[in-house]
């Protein structure tokens, strides 16, 4: 999928790359190396593979491993290949209270695909992770940038049909403010 | 009604951008704070008004800020802590998603008594769209002069940044939040140094949580001591508290410290009593980290008195018969749920989030997780009790973060106050209803 799209940023990008670089002291650029991951992680493909980690070292000026050492440590960055919409189910304490591991089951039936595991055609993946701030409306998962919250199978059911109607890659940048409280 | 003092507007409608925040009254403590007052008698404001902490410690915060080292020519820098990834806590969302501005001016204000020209607001990767929010809102805030060059002719210059983490709970933890900040893994400095002397970039530096900065901006308006008026003894004003669980009414709850844990838990106002008529059996009353208390000792002290949302009586009879307030993530269990399954639930979390740096956590967290899958497997024997007891003490005390001490309580007050119920799992595995489901979905994680 990857092999055949050059690794580089288009100049707008570039740029705000130069303004992200900025916001941090002279000579500290590494600091923008979190921001600039997941700009790179949504520009390609999803994921991180070494040679979009060798570019943003060569962005910041450092070395691919302090890139690495940072990509393998952070739970957002995918260090392997993902679907297009890539679900993301919280597992944690109140979720798991209110029925986490009910809508787990369920998306792996549904997708006929574990978690941690990505559907044949690439449209999904399923991810579980940690609390994510949304306990009052548990359960809850998230695709892109956008939570989900108060689940239901048939909740579940429809935000798939919707994601599936859509063929854009899911990407944290995505972000459409709507606020269920 | 209690008493509102950071949600006292949150559902004015438009309330999220410049125009409306600023006729209710927003951006006031800026005016007052520059024009009339130096950044010392901000800070002696903010230390009569008696504010704590709200991250989890509960330190007092004008004395924090009095730490703050002011070498010659040497930069400082205020962060504010918005990786809010303790389990059950989601106050710092509502508070930035709807009032973005407060946070905004807070920053403003609290940089100033600092004297700090450049501020970041670190929030977890996770809250993407409320990045978007506070960005809107800093442009917002340039915009209109309240950032920048020589803010209001007071010569004084600020300039703010949104840094998005990428998931890890230990960069909540304020020098693992520091290696975030520097582009690096999140893993905690020993300390001393604290950050008051060596910070961000080996620069002075004080790291607030959201909401305790958002607190400063009441305080700045109607003075310290009007704050610390509200609540109980030193649990002054108010305090955000993110209820989640088994209750009919989960929310953001602005509360004045002091009302009780029952009217909390039962009355309409508030949580509005217990999902489908159940028995409350257990609360966590501060975050996954602070102990679990069973209904009898978080509605009542040991020693029969009503227990109050406050740092003080929630923490009244210590480990043995108390918890903490903690961030304010409450989270209530019904009669039905199995505390040992939730503690495994816990103990996987912790383990997940050890950075690792240090052997009895990174172990400690592993090795308990695997006796509890084991006692929930049906294959636990009481010495595997014991073993958990003793786990949990070598981890406590023994590591360079607090995240081994979180890992250690759950398991402590768990087996302390319902140690019972590991006693039939283990004599009685067939009691263990459910329990196959549960790992087939979780087993991933082990493997
Ligand atoms: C493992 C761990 C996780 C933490 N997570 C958070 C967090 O998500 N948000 C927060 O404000 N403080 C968190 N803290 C507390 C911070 O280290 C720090 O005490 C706090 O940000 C100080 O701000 P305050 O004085 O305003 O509370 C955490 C601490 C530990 C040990
Ligand atoms: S206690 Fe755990 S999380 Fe904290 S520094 Fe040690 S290993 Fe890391
Ligand atoms: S426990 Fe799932 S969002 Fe907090």
């Amino acid at each position: 999928m990857t092999e055949t799209k050059e690794i580089k940023f288009n100049e707008e990008t570039l740029e705000l790359v130069q303004r992200i670089i900025k916001r941090y002291p002279e000579g500290k650029q590494k600091s923008a190396l979190l921001p600039l991951l997941h700009l790179a992680q949504a520009e390609f493909d999803g994921w991180l593979s070494a040679p979009t980690m060798d570019y943003v070292a060569s962005l910041l000026n450092i070395l691919p491993i302090e890139v690495y050492e940072v990509a393998s440590f952070y739970s957002m960055y995918n260090l392997k290949p993902v679907g297009k919409c890539v679900i993301e189910v919280c597992r944690t304490s109140s979720c798991w209270l209110m029925g986490a591991e009910d809508i787990i089951k369920y998306l792996e039936n549904k997708l006929s695909i574990k978690a941690g595991e990505t559907t044949e055609d690439g449209m999904f993946s399923i991810k579980t992770v940690e609390c994510l701030g949304s306990c009052g409306t548990a359960p809850m998962m998230m695709c892109g940038s956008q939570f989900h919250e108060k689940l239901s199978f048939e909740k579940v059911d429809n935000i798939l049909d919707k994601l599936k109607s859509d063929d854009k890659r899911k990407t944290y940048f995505d972000a459409v403010v709507v606020e269920d409280y | 009604m209690g008493k509102k003092i950071l949600l006292k507007h949150d559902h004015v409608s438009g309330i999220q951008g410049y125009e409306v925040y600023r006729k209710m009254g927003g951006y006031t403590s800026v005016e007052r704070a520059l024009k009339n007052m130096t950044p010392n008698e901000v800070t002696e404001e903010v230390k009569k008004s008696g504010l704590r902490g709200r991250g989890g410690a509960g330190f007092p915060t004008g004395l924090k800020w009095s730490f703050m080292a002011k070498p010659k020519g040497v930069k400082r820098y205020l962060v504010c802590n918005a990786d809010e990834s303790e389990p059950g806590t989601f106050k710092d969302r509502y508070l930035m998603s709807r009032i973005p501005h407060l946070l905004i001016e807070g920053m403003i204000a609290s940089s100033y008594a600092l004297g700090a020209n450049t501020a970041y607001i670190y929030i977890r990767g996770e809250f993407f769209y409320i990045a978007r929010i506070l960005e809107n809102a800093i442009n917002e805030a340039y915009a209109n002069g309240w950032l920048g060059k020589n803010i209001l002719d007071s010569n004084y210059s600020l300039d703010l940044f949104v840094h998005t983490g990428a998931g890890a709970y230990i960069c909540g933890e304020e020098t693992a939040l520091l290696e975030s900040l520097e582009g690096k893994r999140g893993n905690p400095r020993i300390k001393p140094p604290f950050p008051a002397v060596k910070g961000a970039w080996d620069c002075p530096t004080v790291v607030n949580n959201v909401e305790t900065i958002a607190a400063v901006v009441p305080i700045i308006n109607d003075g310290g001591e009007a704050y610390s008026k509200v609540g109980i003894g030193k649990s002054t004003g108010t305090k955000l508290i993110s209820a989640s669980g088994h209750i009919n009414k989960p929310g953001v709850y602005e509360i004045e410290m002091g009302i009780t844990v029952e009217d909390f838990i039962y009355s309409d106002e508030y949580c509005g009593g217990i999902l489908n008529g159940k028995k409350l059996k257990a609360v966590v009353a501060g975050g996954s980290s602070v102990p679990i208390l069973p209904a009898d000792l978080i509605l009542k002290t040991a020693n029969g008195k009503p227990r109050l949302m406050s740092y003080e009586s929630l923490a009244d009879g210590g480990f043995t018969t108390g918890t903490m307030l903690g961030s304010g993530g409450f989270i209530v269990m019904d009669e039905t749920t199995s505390i040992v399954k939730n503690l495994w639930n816990f103990t996987r979390f912790y383990h997940h989030e050890s950075c690792g740096q240090c052997s009895p956590c990174r172990e400690g967290t592993a090795w308990m997780e695997k006796v509890l899958h084991k006692i929930l497997d049906g294959q636990g024997s009481l010495t595997d009790i014991d073993l958990l007891w003793e786990i949990q003490r070598k981890i406590e005390g023994n590591t360079i973060c607090p995240l081994g001490e979180a890992a250690a309580w759950p398991v402590a007050s768990a087996i302390r106050h319902f140690k019972s119920e590991f006693e039939e799992y283990v004599k009685n595995p067939s009691s263990i209803n459910d329990v196959k489901h549960y790992f087939e979905v979780n087993k991933l994680e082990m493997a």
